[in-house]
């Protein structure tokens, strides 16, 4: 890894307000896996890649390095790709408390 | 906080901030906003923007690095440069909150000038709340000054953190660097990493 690019890696809260287009909770305090070491942690601690890095936000497992989420604008277009989740847990807004 | 702006010829950008106030009823907040000079917003919002300008913002939004008397501590809080923001949010938080849990600052600046908060600090520390601030001077010290004045190392995290047994909760902000060098080196020490929450800084970044 080259030294500018480890100075400019982020986490994944700086994504906050991105993710929450795509989701409808806040989602940086929300659990995920990865599927590819299965770790699970929060969204906001993995590392995070935006420009000059990444033509989108690139959220890659801070345990293995491997893609857990894209999300590239474009053509007015949000892209997201959720390929590398094996699941996140978001608050069930739907259960009786 | 998202903040984005908005040219004239309708190009825009956004950058995220972290907010230094605490949670409060009034409708401000503050943002502080490290001004780098060969930045594209960082000095139009230092030296152009005035009262009454008006910004696009989104937030506040995040659940992550988030600290609340609840939680307890102790709370071992480690910034480098304007990675105080966050952090003081905390401090401003758990005064306001008259909380007493026990919370250490370590603090890493350039030089003492460019220690953000150092009045309030000053202040928070003489509350006798239990707070304790500690900073290193990296690049130049004042004359007479005894404190630390290298940067952040496994030796000095190891004299201002508590032991894992105590298990604090440790917020650390800065750049990534800093941030790294300081997660790892608390991680090595013994201290659980799901107590351990990072906000690293760029350029581009919050």
């Amino acid at each position: 890894m080259t030294m500018s690019e480890q100075e400019l890696r982020l986490d994944g809260n700086a994504a906050a307000g991105l993710l929450q287009e795509v989701f409808v909770h806040e989602v940086t305090s929300v659990r995920g896996a990865c599927a590819r070491c299965g770790a699970v942690g929060e969204m906001g601690a993995q590392h995070l890649y935006m420009t000059p890095l990444s033509p989108g936000a690139v959220l890659r497992c801070t345990s293995c390095d491997s893609l857990l989420l894209v999300a590239v604008r474009t053509g007015g277009r949000l892209r997201v790709g959720l390929q590398g989740l094996v699941w996140i847990e978001l608050p069930d807004e739907g259960a009786a408390s | 906080m998202d903040v984005r702006l908005t040219a004239d010829d309708g190009y825009q950008t956004q950058r995220s901030y972290s907010i230094a106030s605490p949670p409060s009823t009034d409708e401000r907040l503050t943002l502080t906003i490290e001004r780098l000079d060969d930045g594209e917003v960082s000095p139009y919002l230092a030296r152009e923007l005035h009262a009454g300008d008006q910004l696009e913002l989104r937030g506040p939004i995040g659940g992550y690095f988030v600290w609340a008397p609840a939680l307890g501590g102790p709370l071992l809080l480690i910034a480098g440069g304007s990675g105080s923001c966050p952090l003081m949010a905390m401090l401003r938080l758990r005064q306001a909150a008259g909380s007493t849990v026990p919370a250490r600052l370590l603090y890493s600046s350039r030089s003492l000038d460019e220690v953000i908060y150092r009045s309030e600090l000053a202040r928070l520390v003489a509350a006798g709340s239990g707070l304790e601030v500690m900073l290193t001077l990296t690049r130049a010290q004042p004359p007479g000054w005894t404190g630390l004045h290298r940067r952040i190392d496994t030796e000095m995290l190891q004299s201002v953190a508590w032991s894992p047994a105590e298990r604090p909760w440790i917020f650390i902000c800065g750049p990534t660097p800093l941030v790294e060098t300081a997660a790892s080196a608390l991680v090595d020490l013994g201290h659980e990493p799901a107590r351990i929450k990072t906000e690293r800084f760029g350029p581009t970044g919050g």
